[in-house]
C-alpha cells in the first residue's frame, strides 16, 4: 500500500477542483451509457458516471480490462452506439458545445471532421473495392465538398505525411496490395484527413506485430505534434500508456476508478486496482516464479454490487467497501480515485 | 472474398495495373453464343427463311433436312401447324432475349434496392420489407404470375413486369443477408465514424459489395425466368401465340416427343440451355472483374 504518499488538497467533489488555465477541449461530466435489453428487464451499466477532460494537444490514455467500458465510452463520444445502447445522463462539452444534445445531422459534421476515430482493427477498416485515394479522400469530399481531383491531390499529400513511399502510385491501388503496416498508416491518414481537433484511437496496435507497433506509435506522436491533435488512446497495454500518454484514466466495471498524470499514477497508484494492474506487468528483471494476476472476475455489469465494484477482488477491502460505493475523491496533483482508502488518506492528511 | 490479414500482398512493380476493367480475358465462347442470339434477335426479319407465324397444314411435322423425309426448304423441320422451326427459333430469340434480360434486371434492381434498405436501416423498414417479402414468397410463383397476367392481360411487356414482380423477392432475401454481415464490417464502421450519411454508406460502401452476389443470382435467375415465361405461354397467359417464344415452342412440342418429333423440343431446349449457360459463364467472369482482389490473380 502506498497510502502514505497521498495527501489532500480538497475534499470537494472532483468537478470543482480541476480549475486549469487552458480550457479543456473535451469535458465529459457524469456520463452514463447503458445497454438496455429488448424488454427493458436487464440494464447493463457499460459506462457509469464517467467524468474526464482533455486539453488541446494532450494525450489521454484509457486503460481497463475487457468489458470495462472503454470502447463504449469512445463510441459514446462520437454518438455511434449500437441501437441497444443509450446515453442516459451526463454532458460532453466539446469546444463549447454539448455533444449529447446535438441532433444526428449535427453529429455527422462532428464525426470525421472535428473528432476522428481509428478503430480496433485497422487492417479491416478499408473497403476492398475502392482505391486508396478514394478512401483517404472520402472524408474530405463528405465534409468539405471537395471535388474528386482536389480530394485525390490531398490524399496524395496525406499519404506522404504518413510516410507511404511513392504516394502517386499508391493512391490508385487497392487495399489488398498494401502490407498491414501500410494499411494501418492509411487508416491513420483517413483519421487526420479533415484536420480534426481530437483523435480517438481504440486499441489501434493490437493487431500489429511489435516492430510495426512502435513505428505506428511514433507516427501518431508525430501527427499529434504537427497538427496539435488531442489524442485519446484506449488500450490495455500499460507499456504503451507509459510511452505515449500525459494523463491516464483507469476504468473498472464502467467507472473511472483512478485518473491523473501518468507519471504520478505509475509511481504511486492510489487505487488497489491500479496497483494490481501495474503489478501484473511481467518484468524480465524479477525472479518471481509466477506472474501476479488479479484474482476473481469483474462483476456482472447488469447486477453491480451495492458497494465498490472492485471490493470482491480487492486485497485491501474493509466493511465499508462492501456496503457503500465510494465517490470520486480528489487527491493532490490533479488526481482522482474512487476508493475509500483514498478518503482515509484525504482525511488524515487534512487532520 | 474475405478481406483478411492474410491476403496476398503484391510488390508495387507487379501491382501497378490500371484500375479499369480490361476486356483481355473475356470468355470467348459465351460471348459468341450471346452475340449470335442477339444478332438473330435484331435481324430476325432478314435472317428467317419463312414467316414464323404462318404454316401450311400440308407440311406438318417435317423432320430436319438430314433425316429421311426432311427437305432443304425447312432446314430444321416444321411443327404441328407446318410452321418453319428455324424461323420460329430466330424470332423466338427476340422474345427470350427481351423477356429474359429485362425481367432479370428489373427484378434485380427492385430486389437489391429493397434488400439494402431493409438490411442496412433495420427496424421497422426491415420489418415492413421482409414481411412483404415473406408473404410474397409464400405465394406459389406461377399461380401468382397467372393471377397478375389475368389482371393486366398477356403481352410481352406485361410478362416482363410480371416476372420482375414475382422474382424480386429472391434478390431482396439474398442481398439483405449479405448487407447484415457487411454492415458489421470494420470499413462500414469507419465510414460511420468518418461522418458519412446513411445514404452515402449504402451507396458507396454497401451497394458495390453486394453487386457481386446480385450478379451471380441474376445469371441463375435468367434460366428460371425463361422457363417461367415458357410455362406462362403454355398456360395461355404468357407471350400470346402465334408470336414465337422458345418456351412456348418447348411446351407446344411436348406431345410430339413421344412419337419421335424430337426437333420440336430439343432444338428450342438447346437454345434456352445455351443462352442460360452463356449468361452464367459471363456472369462469373463479370463477378471476378468487379472484385479488385480477384481481378489481378
Amino acid at each position: 500500500m502506498s497510502n502514505s504518499t497521498l495527501s489532500s488538497v480538497s475534499s470537494e467533489p472532483a468537478r470543482g477542483a480541476a480549475a486549469v488555465a487552458a480550457r479543456p477541449l473535451l469535458e465529459i461530466d457524469n456520463l452514463s451509457t447503458h445497454y438496455v435489453s429488448a424488454r427493458g428487464s436487464r440494464v447493463v451499466r457499460a459506462v457509469d458516471d464517467v467524468s474526464l477532460r482533455i486539453k488541446p494537444g494532450e494525450t489521454l490514455g484509457i486503460v481497463g480490462e475487457s468489458g470495462s467500458g472503454k470502447s463504449t465510452l469512445a463510441l459514446s463520444i462520437l454518438r455511434v452506439l449500437p441501437t441497444a445502447a443509450q446515453i442516459v445522463s451526463g454532458q460532453m462539452w466539446f469546444e463549447g458545445e454539448d455533444l449529447v444534445r446535438k441532433s444526428d445531422a449535427e453529429m455527422r459534421h462532428v464525426r470525421g471532421k472535428r473528432i476522428a476515430m481509428i478503430l480496433q482493427d485497422p487492417m479491416a477498416s478499408l473497403n476492398p473495392l475502392f482505391t486508396i485515394g478514394n478512401q483517404v479522400g472520402e472524408p474530405i469530399r463528405v465534409h468539405e465538398g471537395a471535388d474528386r481531383a482536389d480530394a485525390w491531390r490531398r490524399a496524395r499529400a496525406l499519404l506522404k505525411s504518413v510516410h507511404i513511399p511513392s504516394p502517386e502510385t499508391r493512391v490508385t491501388q487497392f487495399p489488398h496490395e498494401m502490407s498491414g503496416g501500410m494499411r494501418q498508416r492509411i487508416v491513420g491518414a483517413i483519421g487526420i484527413s479533415c484536420e480534426p481537433r481530437l483523435l480517438i484511437a481504440d486499441e489501434p496496435t493490437t493487431s500489429l506485430d511489435l516492430t510495426i507497433q512502435a513505428q505506428y506509435l511514433n507516427l501518431l506522436r508525430e501527427l499529434q505534434r504537427e497538427h496539435g491533435l488531442a489524442l485519446i488512446f484506449i488500450t490495455h497495454n500499460l507499456g504503451i500508456v507509459a510511452k505515449m500518454c500525459d494523463k491516464l484514466v483507469v476504468m473498472y466495471a464502467g467507472r473511472v476508478v483512478e485518473s491523473g498524470p501518468v507519471a504520478r499514477i505509475f509511481n504511486a497508484p492510489a487505487h488497489p486496482y491500479t496497483q494490481a494492474l501495474l503489478n501484473s506487468i511481467p518484468r524480465m528483471s524479477d525472479n518471481r516464479r509466477r506472474l501476479t494476476a488479479i484474482e476473481g472476475q469483474p462483476p456482472d455489469l447488469s447486477a453491480l454490487p451495492r458497494g465498490c465494484a472492485f471490493a470482491a477482488r480487492c486485497p485491501a477491502a474493509f466493511d465499508r467497501c462492501h456496503n457503500e460505493a465510494p465517490p470520486e475523491f480528489n487527491l493532490d496533483g490533479g488526481r482522482t480515485a474512487r476508493c475509500w482508502l483514498a478518503s482515509v488518506a484525504v482525511q488524515s492528511g487534512a487532520a | 472474398m474475405s478481406m483478411s490479414s492474410e491476403t496476398i500482398v503484391l510488390p508495387p512493380s507487379v501491382s501497378s495495373r490500371p484500375a479499369a476493367i480490361g476486356l483481355g480475358d473475356l470468355p470467348i465462347i459465351p460471348v459468341i453464343i450471346l452475340a449470335t442470339i442477339a444478332f438473330m434477335a435484331i435481324f430476325a426479319d432478314v435472317l428467317a427463311p419463312h414467316n414464323p407465324e404462318v404454316g401450311s397444314l400440308t407440311a406438318r411435322f417435317h423432320p430436319p433436312f438430314w433425316q429421311a423425309g426432311g427437305n432443304i426448304d425447312h432446314l430444321l423441320g416444321t411443327d404441328q401447324l407446318g410452321r418453319d422451326v428455324l424461323s420460329r427459333l430466330i424470332f423466338g430469340a427476340r422474345v427470350s432475349m427481351v423477356v429474359g434480360f429485362t425481367a432479370v434486371i428489373f427484378a434485380g434492381v427492385v430486389g437489391t434496392v429493397l434488400g439494402i434498405l431493409a438490411g442496412y436501416l433495420g427496424g421497422w423498414v426491415d420489418q415492413l420489407i421482409m414481411r412483404i417479402t415473406d408473404a410474397w414468397l409464400a405465394l406459389p410463383a406461377l399461380t401468382f404470375a397467372i393471377f397478375l397476367a389475368a389482371i393486366v392481360g398477356p403481352s410481352m411487356w406485361n410478362i416482363v413486369i410480371i416476372l420482375g414482380l414475382v422474382y424480386w423477392t429472391r434478390y431482396a432475401r439474398v442481398v439483405r443477408g449479405e448487407v447484415l454481415s457487411l454492415k458489421e464490417r470494420e470499413f462500414v464502421r469507419l465510414a460511420i465514424v468518418a461522418g458519412c450519411s446513411k445514404m452515402t454508406i449504402m451507396r458507396r460502401h454497401i451497394l458495390p459489395n453486394v453487386v457481386n452476389s446480385a450478379i451471380v443470382l441474376a445469371t441463375l435467375m435468367l434460366g428460371v425466368v425463361i422457363v417461367t415465361e415458357a410455362s406462362l405461354s403454355f398456360l395461355g397467359v404468357g407471350v400470346p401465340p402465334p408470336q414465337p417464344a422458345w418456351g412456348l415452342m418447348l411446351s407446344d412440342g411436348k406431345q410430339g416427343l413421344m412419337v419421335g418429333y424430337w426437333w420440336l423440343t430439343v432444338l428450342p431446349g438447346c437454345c434456352i440451355m445455351l443462352m442460360v449457360l452463356s449468361a452464367n459463364l459471363l456472369g462469373d467472369w463479370l463477378r471476378v472483374k468487379l472484385d479488385p482482389q480477384l481481378r489481378q490473380l
